[in-house]
């Protein structure tokens, strides 16, 4: 396939076995294009960004601009001020949850997270709720993986004591369902309640449009989606951002400072961006995203839905295999899978099968995958996980396959 | 009876017949898979060492002066790490054991699976082994 000779980390050999990468849940490869910029920029074409007026801070400055016109139009968001650049998922949720909570939230309000959430986006609800005195209440997940609507309905529908926001993964890092955000958006904002979406798989395998969506907010890493790592975004609704008092203090995200008058704060996104950015990593990312952009989308998705039926079918038909996540229509809904598989297979433990897999040059996951709260919901303590990317091939599926049942004879 | 480190050099010797990963791997496994599971009486929460990879039980019971450690966990490949421990450090004094390293681990290629960031429950119950011999070598030095 020709996408897989732009990324030269899939190219190379362990313990003497071809690499085969199936953990792009966690980080994927970097394309050629990505890897350019950031070579140029370290190599020569480095001087801060905003501050100067001479012929390196200018160029890193245009790159950085053109990084946020590029993600502002992948996302369709309706202004560039929409988008605010983050170290990563994590940070962006770090963020949105102190600024967030700082301004609107009072004791006593409720946060809505679901049962499927990634840590990332249960701990800074819990710092908040802390930091504040609002509640935390939990969406439950099905037994199938997916969130039914109707269980929302019934926790947004409390006459007077509607919740201040929920906070919802697009799609589960550990499921791979995706979930039906604008049906779940739709309902939340019957309720006057706004959105926050995880966005750091869901940006990697769907086509996002944030206003079709209507989401007020929207997060992701760079890292997943094929750029640098140290990168990611924050979309928020102009609105919101407007009005919500900055996390972090610093350079760059100023009017003016006085010691004797106070400081006044730039506007959004310049008010979250305090400091200097990591504008290297996000010109990469804007490279990432311009490479992504150059793809064609649905041949992706027709293709990625094809791994992930075959997948589905050849590990159904391993003894003792549950994968978590099955997509289906179900609520009145129909849940797509993205081509990451969640596994427990009875007899053998997810630490043991991908030691053994790695030894045969398969990089694939076990553990609680950061989602320990979905894991207990399915009484485990640990899955095994592979996830795959647009590069990888319907041959290396079958290597894992075989070389997984491989691994089973050992262990059982 | 041998010393830690006669055990310690025996287990490397034994390891050095091994030549590939898989070879590893499956003597590890076929250790494991020896390695008594642990009565459901020292099965419990306060003998859990949590770890993401894995959990490991560690039961410690001292007799005549000397520490005895039974272990268990949940993956295979992490008991038959287990096995060797407890085979390399039961029925030692405080002090032998204060007074030992772990250098086979190393030399047998496995260091990887007691580095902090593996969260296998392995270098905690290393840990908690330390600590029981530091405790009693407190109490009661040799």
């Amino acid at each position: 396939m020709q996408i897989r000779e732009q990324f030269p980390a899939l190219d190379q050999k362990v313990y003497g076995k071809p690499l085969v990468y199936l953990d792009n849940g966690a980080t994927a490869q970097k394309p050629r294009q990505v890897l350019d910029v950031l070579q140029e920029m370290q190599a020569g074409m480095n001087g801060n960004i905003h501050r100067a007026v001479h012929y390196l801070s200018v160029q890193c400055t245009e790159r950085y601009d053109r990084a946020r016109a590029a993600v502002r139009d992948f996302i369709n968001a309706s202004s560039e001020n929409e988008i605010v650049f983050t170290g990563g998922t994590t940070a962006s949720l770090n963020l949105l949850a102190f600024s967030f909570g700082q301004t609107y939230i009072r004791p006593g309000d409720r946060i809505i997270v679901t049962q499927a959430e990634h840590h990332s986006n249960i701990v800074p609800w819990q710092m908040m709720c802390q930091r504040t005195g609002a509640l935390l209440e939990v969406w439950e997940v099905e037994d199938t993986g997916a969130l039914d609507p109707k269980k929302l309905e019934q926790i947004l529908d409390r006459p007077g004591e509607a919740p201040r926001l929920l906070a919802v993964t697009h799609i589960s890092n550990v499921l791979g369902i995706v979930n039906p955000m604008e049906e779940i958006i739709r309902i939340a904002h019957y309720y006057h309640v706004p959105v926050a979406v995880d966005g750091a798989q869901g940006i990697v395998h769907k086509k996002v449009d944030v206003r079709k969506m209507d989401a007020d907010f929207y997060v992701f890493s760079g890292h997943k989606l094929y750029g640098p790592t140290g990168t990611g975004v924050l979309y928020g609704k102009e609105k919101y951002l407007e009005e919500m008092v900055p996390w972090q203090g610093g350079g760059d995200m100023i009017e003016t400072v006085s010691l004797t008058r106070g400081t006044t704060y730039a506007p959004p996104p310049m008010k979250f961006e305090a400091g200097t950015a990591n504008f290297i990593g996000i010109a990469g990312l804007g490279a990432a995203v311009e490479f992504v952009n150059g793809l064609d989308t649905n041949a992706i998705e027709a293709y990625e839905k094809k791994i992930t039926e075959k997948a589905i079918e050849s590990l159904q038909k391993i003894e003792g295999c549950r994968i978590y996540g099955i997509p289906g229509t179900y609520y009145g809904q129909v849940y797509e899978k993205i081509p990451v598989f969640s596994m427990s297979i009875e007899g053998a433990h997810p630490s043991d099968i991908a030691m053994l897999l790695d030894k045969k040059g398969i990089a694939a996951r076990s553990g609680m995958l950061c989602a320990e709260p979905l894991l207990e919901r399915f009484q485990q303590t640990s899955v095994l996980r592979a996830s795959f990317a647009l590069y990888n091939t319907l041959e290396e599926l079958d290597y894992f396959v075989e070389s997984l049942q491989k691994v089973l004879k050992m262990l059982r | 009876m041998m010393t830690i480190q006669e055990k310690q050099a025996e287990i490397v010797e034994e390891f050095a017949y091994l030549e590939d990963w898989m070879d590893k791997y499956e003597y590890l496994i076929e250790l494991g898979k020896k390695l008594p599971p642990l009565e459901e009486s020292s099965r419990q929460e306060k003998n859990l060492i949590k770890g993401c990879q894995s959990r490991v039980w560690l039961d410690v019971s001292r007799k005549e002066g000397k520490l005895f450690f039974k272990a268990d966990s949940d993956a295979l490949i992490t008991k038959g790490i287990i096995s060797l421990l407890v085979h390399v450090f039961s029925g030692h004094t405080p002090a032998q054991i204060l007074d030992s390293d772990m250098s086979f681990i190393e030399k047998i290629g496995l260091k990887e699976h007691l580095s902090p960031t593996r969260a296998n429950g392995l270098l905690s119950m290393m840990q908690q082994i330390q600590m029981y011999a530091l405790v009693a070598n407190t109490e009661n030095p040799a």
